[in-house]
């Protein structure tokens, strides 16, 4: 049994046959985009290829060797090869004693780099890489076996949903503390917020940073402290707590590779958010997005994916079935990359404006819907941010609420809403009043899954079935439309490039990364991709 | 409202009481003393007779208080002073309708970071629909066509792009200023705006950054310069209010190479 599963939740009785059929359309909207991501590679794939292989660290100006070294290769003889092979082709003709000094000396243009042709020459390159990019996987293994021994030892929390608090001071030492104080006070999931804007940024900074912009940047040091400070705190609470971090963005490949090297537990990896919200190229998304979602299922990583975002630029109502979309799209990219269902922390939020009326009714159909169509899914239950408006009052009212469906519905993880949302960082105070809150509901009407069966052909069964047939037209719409277009397109991506999510057109030639994306050729070589694909121990 | 006082002083449940209710944590165990601390801080804050009503420990060395009580301070409205923003504060479907019936054409915005500048946080948190402070980005209106040109826009690049996309406007964010970076990359820029383009025709030129001084913005050669805080709905506001005021463009321009 996986460690998530839920209580059964009260039955919608939604048609199988439009279930079956809305995960149908996703597949087939989806598998076109598997190709490309198949047949293509990224920077930031290879760099993550290379940290796998032990290459860390930075220059004095804070480049990471492994983009100096990706540069290098890629300048010379390309991308398309993937790196492994050039560079342990120029490690066995003895151009550096060791990977380091290897990409030390290409940063300083010294290197010679060459795809063999000799047949010998190339597979003993690709045996050689192969041989050093493993111990990698192999650390990844055990850190996920060190979880399940933490886990089997110190127990996971006793409630459900699990409580989801966010640490976000931009410094690592300062967080540490908070961090820790939250898990005392009751948070059995710690998020640490990345700086504003590193989802742009190509590279991964290095070691531990106290300086960041309404967050603190994702680094491997970061992440180890952090980690670190969490397995003292779980055996002083007798429960294991969990780590957060955001792999969404340029160097999601990497992000997910750091995350599973130092034993994070859950991980923000999103299908779409970064071309939709960031304008990152949509190709170099998909090809990074499967790459990651790899290493997240053989990290034994939960994700989460970000179909609250959705909700905020959109009105939470109309667009209620864009992210039923969003989920099911989420899950089949989920699934071809290996993750299983408990891995699947599918989103999705509270943000129905609170002056409708039944505004509580929708958004707990919303949430049934969510609960239902993913059933072994921990789905991850976020607040009201668009309807906070500064009344700290009213918001705490609202966060109750808010907590009351995630009770009555069987919701897996639940993002503690605070009632300064839109006004300050919490205070200490705030964040106390937040888990006041929740458990209050919790005590009081956790147990209401039991009782709550919504009456046959109700408003919330209505509403459930309504959405769920929107997001099946929606995905027909796309479906037809484009395919008629061109044999060979993609509609997916070509609905994301006009404006079909989230309002924004994002064209497949265009968006941050670009440069970064390389179609694969014959002899492409990845010995992390292939491994990863083969479940090579 | 002419027989409407002067002097006020907080409404609790009947004229002149003066009643507030205050909240606050103070780094202190909860106990007697703890207790009492709160009160003092509550008699120093002008909270005379006060009334504490809640008191409860967070975690072992803090302590949350409420506190009611009738404020000893009066308010004297005579005295109010307030810096008005010049432009009026638009929500989001306001500031598309105002585009819609005034320029009849989306507004065309383009934004770049200049020099060897690589900090994008600030132009993407104005731009990418992703926002700010809980505010979306300008890319989010549906009535402003947003090209954002990214880090290390070379000035002579970004007028030609400006150009080619008809720029009602050009966001330029500048964040690293070392040996004053910031203010030689965004004189250069007005500079090749102007000489680019015919007089009066120039684009709304803006220029945002944590360190620029309020008050600038014509020694810059800009229209307008946002600080630090800055949220995306402000930056649409002025827009709007810029370029589809009353004032016909050449008034603006004017008043900025006369000032």
């Amino acid at each position: 049994m996986s460690p998530t599963t839920v209580a059964p939740p009260p039955r919608l009785e939604l048609d199988p046959r439009v279930v079956r059929k809305a995960r149908t359309l996703a597949r087939r909207l989806g598998r076109p985009v598997v190709d490309i991501a198949r047949s293509h590679t990224t920077v930031s794939v290879e760099r993550a290829t290379l940290r796998l292989a032990g290459l860390a660290g930075a220059d004095h100006e804070r480049v990471p060797w492994v983009n100096h070294l990706v540069d290098a290769v890629r300048d010379q003889v390309g991308l398309e090869h993937g790196v492994t092979t050039p560079v342990w082709d120029a490690l066995r003709r003895d151009e550096a004693p060791d990977l380091l000094t290897l990409a030390q000396k290409a940063s300083a243009g010294s290197v010679s780099f060459r795809i063999p042709e000799k047949k010998g020459e190339l597979s003993g390159a690709r045996r050689a890489a192969r041989a050093a990019v493993r111990p990698g996987l192999q650390r990844i293994d055990r850190q996920r076996a060190a979880r399940d021994r933490l886990v089997g030892r110190l127990g996971d929390p006793p409630q459900r949903p699990w409580v989801y608090l966010i640490v976000a001071t931009g410094d690592i030492y300062e967080d540490i503390p908070q961090a820790q104080a939250a898990a005392r006070e009751g948070a059995d999931v710690i998020a640490v917020i990345r700086s504003t804007g590193q989802s742009l940024l190509d590279y991964v900074p290095e070691g531990a940073t106290r300086e960041g912009f309404a967050g603190t940047y994702a680094t491997q040091e970061n992440f180890r402290l952090m980690r670190a400070a969490l397995d003292d705190v779980s055996k002083e609470l007798g429960r294991y707590v969990r780590l957060t971090n955001y792999a969404s963005g340029l160097c999601m490949p990497e992000i997910a590779t750091l995350a599973g090297l130092e034993r994070l537990d859950m991980m923000l990896n999103d299908s779409m958010y970064g071309i939709l919200f960031r304008d990152i190229n949509p190709v170099r998304t998909f090809v990074d997005q499967r790459f990651s979602r790899q290493i997240h299922a053989r990290a034994g990583i939960i994700i989460n994916t970000g179909e609250d975002n959705y909700l905020t630029t959109a009105d939470a109502v109309e667009a209620a079935h864009t992210v039923t979309v969003s989920q099911l799209m989420n899950e089949y990219f989920g699934r071809e990359a290996g993750l299983e269902d408990w891995q699947l922390g599918l989103g999705h939020a509270f943000e129905i404006n609170p002056d409708l009326p039944d505004s509580f009714r929708m958004e707990l159909a919303h949430a049934l819907l969510a609960r239902q169509l993913f059933p072994d899914a921990p789905l991850k239950w976020m607040p009201p941010t668009k309807h906070m408006t500064g009344d700290i009052f009213k918001g705490y009212l609202l966060d109750g609420f808010f907590n009351l469906v995630g009770a009555m519905t069987g919701q897996s993880i639940l993002l503690v809403g605070m009632m300064t949302e839109a006004v300050v960082t919490p205070f200490l105070s705030d964040r106390d009043l937040a888990l006041q809150n929740v458990r209050y509901v919790q005590r009081a009407a956790g147990g209401l899954t039991e009782d709550f069966h919504p009456p046959r052909d109700g408003f919330i069964q209505t509403r459930a079935r309504q959405v769920l047939s929107e997001a099946v037209e929606l995905l027909e719409k796309i479906t037809d439309e484009k395919v008629a277009k061109a044999s060979g397109s993609t509609p997916l991506l070509e609905a994301i490039g006009d404006g079909t999510f989230g309002l924004m057109k994002r064209p497949k030639d265009q968006g941050k990364g670009l440069d970064g994306v390389a179609r694969r050729a014959d002899g492409y070589d990845n010995p992390a991709t292939t491994m990863l694909e083969e479940g090579t121990r | 409202m002419s027989e409407q006082p002067t002097v006020v002083r907080p409404y609790g449940d009947m004229t002149g009481d003066g009643m507030v209710q205050v909240s606050f944590t103070l780094p202190v165990p909860h106990d007697k003393r703890a207790e009492g601390a709160a009160l003092q801080l509550a008699g120093k804050m002008g909270l005379s007779p006060a009334l504490l009503v809640h008191a409860k420990a967070m975690g072992p060395s803090h302590t949350f208080f409420v506190v009611y009580g009738s404020v000893t301070h009066l308010v004297d409205l005579s005295a109010v002073q307030v810096v008005e923003r010049d432009f009026p504060l638009l929500s989001a479907k306001d500031v598309n309708t105002t585009i819609k019936k005034r320029l009849r054409r989306p507004l065309v915005v383009v934004g770049a970071c200049i020099g060897t500048d690589a900090h994008t946080v600030g132009i993407d948190a104005i731009l990418n629909i992703k926002g700010f402070a809980g505010e979306k980005g300008l890319e989010y209106y549906s009535e402003i066509h947003v090209v954002n040109l990214g880090a290390q826009v070379l000035v002579p690049d970004l007028v030609e792009r400006a150009r080619e996309e008809n720029a009602d406007a050009v966001l330029v964010s500048q964040v690293v200023t070392q040996r004053d970076a910031h203010i030689h990359n965004t004189t250069q820029m007005s500079a090749a705006f102007r000489e680019a383009y015919p007089a009066g025709t120039v684009p709304l030129l803006i220029a945002g950054g944590p360190r620029f001084e309020e008050g600038t913005a014509a020694a810059l050669g800009v229209d307008r310069i946002f600080g630090k805080g800055t949220t995306p709905s402000e930056v649409a506001s002025y827009l709007v209010h810029a370029l589809t005021g009353d004032q016909p463009r050449g008034a603006r321009q004017t008043e900025r190479t006369s000032a």
